[in-house]
């Protein structure tokens, strides 16, 4: 799935480089060029694989590494240690 | 007058939230400076996104539909959802697990860790500053930009200005001295916990008034069938020219007894294009017209109109910036769980959407009835000041615009002063020289000092075009974000790889800013001087790794071995 994901990306690529409606100034709904719409909707198929992305390729794995045994305090602990800069 | 007095209105109104926040405080300099991990899902949304929209979303989108048209949604406003998309999910989820595990707070700590050196702070934290300066830049200028207009004829005797159409506006400086002061009041107040607070308001108001802005100008242009019937037009001797003037009285548009000529197309005319508009489209043409040079003289000027298609596909490289902005990597290494991420992956390209979409049509819109020769920074507030009749609806409208400025600085404000704080100061004289209490100080001094910076580059650049300021910025950014990439996905980057990386970018940055003199540049068809930034970065990341000592296991370990 991740795989299948990452070619979405890339095909969205290159349909943002829509030269076939470069001087195509006709309107869509009567007010919205053509040029215009698309990219409108292209803004809104990007919402929609931030969703898929989210439901099947999430990095269930990072985040489990990353809160393994060391929870939000254990990091609240380093800080506080002065581990790092910011106390 | 009324205007001004909204706005003023406004901005006590943002001060008060800022104080407010300020007594929520725990009084911690982790407070301050990154509101002790509590950000959430909605707050990370509104501070993301309201700190990559500012002046360059409002105002300078405007300005650039009314030079070049509707392609300029594209160009950068629906390649910027995806590759922010892209951006938060490849490296911002992995900054977070990198933040949650071992603590990192800003993104000088991660790269001296990452990358095992002391000296990539060092050299990092100058040309980060130096990047930062000019969005803060187009901020302060635009602000000025935005309340001239709008103020225009309330002052005569105090502000008597040499261009009629801003004769009595409040000007530039003082515009820009009061957006500063605000700024700095709430973020001295409130630290980040006050900028998230402010950042959340102004976005939702400048949202809100932009979608009421656009409702009022498309009402007074007569309803959207009408509106896109105004954008300049080509007629059969190849002029161009405008069909529809504006009745200040009235605050709405009338048909002009005969068209007005505001331009030529270079070269034959090409009957074809009789009643094309050229701002609905993207076809490349060159547009000669009368325009006022900086002493007021009227002076012949050329304009390209549309987009290049290099130009349109290498603008690809500009959004990478996110993956570099020091404010967005302290969010991402500080976000509360990772969860948090998954509100701002969605809704993130639907708000670009809502701010761009309306912004993009006014400016095109505004071709038809504003001459070609009026500043583009200027178009937005010319068409609310020109057809927005209610004063307090103005004020209110200006009042979103200067939100959606305010809430770009704060965040860059508070982000310079936290890495100056812990990775400069603290890092080189040591933790326990200063009290908590003193650690603040540290960062609020610095911050006056950026916003002094700031506000007088500002005077000396008031004339910059916003959008292609913003550009110069995003393409420092861009450059940068191969360094970011490879420090966490290939093991074999080295310190000297990340070395090379970032001063051969640089270097090739500085080439061509100096060469454009920081307006808009392309390279042959129309080629973005940042493809080449990036390219050279990424090139010298590659080479030089190969050519140096792997990073040690104790590193590898660290960063790679889950």
């Amino acid at each position: 799935m991740k795989k299948l994901l990452i070619g979405i990306s890339i095909a969205m690529l290159i349909l943002h480089q829509d030269i076939w409606f470069w001087d195509d100034t006709n309107l869509v709904f009567g007010f919205i060029p053509v040029g215009l719409a698309y990219h409108a909707c292209f803004s809104m198929a990007v919402a929609i694989l931030a969703v898929l992305a989210i439901k099947f390729a999430w990095p269930n794995d990072l985040v489990a590494w990353a809160t393994a045994k060391e929870d939000e305090s254990g990091v609240e602990s380093k800080l506080n240690n002065n581990q790092y800069d910011v106390r | 007058m009324t205007v001004l007095v909204v706005i003023l209105i406004y901005l006590c109104l943002l001060l008060g939230l800022g104080l407010f926040s300020g007594k929520q405080s725990r009084g911690t300099s982790k407070d301050y400076f990154v509101a002790s991990h509590s950000i959430g899902p909605f707050l990370l949304l509104m501070s993301v996104f309201g700190t990559t929209m500012t002046a360059f979303a409002l105002v300078g989108s405007t300005g650039k539909a009314f030079e070049r048209g509707i392609g300029v949604y594209g160009l950068m406003a629906s390649i910027s959802g995806l590759v922010h998309v892209i951006c938060f999910f490849a490296i911002g989820i992995r900054l977070w697990s990198y933040g949650m595990k071992h603590g990192f707070v800003t993104q000088i700590q991660f790269f001296r860790s990452r990358f095992e050196s002391n000296s990539i702070g060092y050299v990092l934290f100058p040309i980060l500053v130096g990047l930062v300066i000019p969005y803060l830049l187009i901020g302060v200028i635009g602000a000025g930009k935005t309340i001239l207009p709008v103020t225009a004829g309330a002052f005569p005797d105090l502000f008597p200005n040499a261009n009629p159409l801003w004769n009595g506006g409040v000007p530039p400086w003082l515009s820009g001295l009061g957006i500063c002061m605000i700024v700095l009041a709430y973020v001295f107040a409130g630290g980040s916990r006050g900028a998230a607070w402010a950042n959340t308001f102004q976005t939702l108001v400048f949202m809100a008034m932009g979608v009421v802005a656009f409702t009022l100008i498309v009402q007074a242009l007569g309803g959207f069938d009408q509106a896109s019937k105004v954008p300049m037009t080509v007629n059969e001797k190849g002029q161009l020219v405008q069909n529809y003037g504006i009745n200040k009285e009235e605050s709405k548009i009338e048909k002009l007894a005969e068209p007005k000529v505001v331009g030529t197309l270079h070269g034959e005319a090409d009957t074809s294009l009789a009643g094309y508009q050229p701002h609905f489209g993207r076809k490349m043409l060159d547009m000669d017209y009368k325009g006022k040079a900086p002493d007021g003289q009227i002076v012949d000027k050329t304009r390209e109109l549309g987009i290049p298609p290099w130009m349109f596909l290498t603008y690809l490289f500009i959004p990478l910036s996110v993956g570099m902005f020091p404010h967005l990597f302290q969010h991402w290494l500080t976000a509360r769980s990772a969860n948090t991420f998954k509100l701002t992956l969605i809704a993130h390209p639907i708000c670009i959407m809502i701010v761009w979409v309306p912004c993009v049509l006014i400016g095109a819109w505004a071709t038809g009835v504003i001459p070609p020769g009026v500043p583009p920074a200027a178009v937005l507030s010319k068409m609310m000041a020109d057809l927005v009749s209610n004063q307090v609806l103005t004020g209110l409208l200006t009042a979103g615009v200067l939100a959606a400025i305010m809430s770009s600085l704060d965040s860059q404000f508070l982000c310079l002063g936290t890495m100056f704080t812990n990775d400069i100061v603290l890092h080189k004289v040591g933790k326990d020289r200063f009290t908590d209490k003193q650690v603040i100080w540290i960062a609020r001094a610095f911050i006056i000092g950026i916003v002094t910076l700031t506000y007088l580059l500002s005077l000396w650049a008031a004339n910059k075009n916003v959008f292609d300021l913003a550009v110069w910025c995003f393409s420092g950014f861009a450059m940068l974000t191969p360094v970011v990439f490879a420090a966490l996905y290939w093991k074999r980057a080295t310190t000297a790889g990340a070395f090379a990386s970032i001063i051969v970018g640089t270097l090739t940055w500085i080439v061509f800013f100096v060469l454009a003199g920081g307006s808009e540049y392309t390279v042959g068809p129309g080629i973005m001087p940042v493809t080449f930034c990036v390219l050279a970065s990424t090139v010298a990341m590659i080479v030089v790794s190969l050519a140096t000592k792997p990073p040690s296991e104790e590193t590898l370990n660290k960063f790679f071995g889950r």
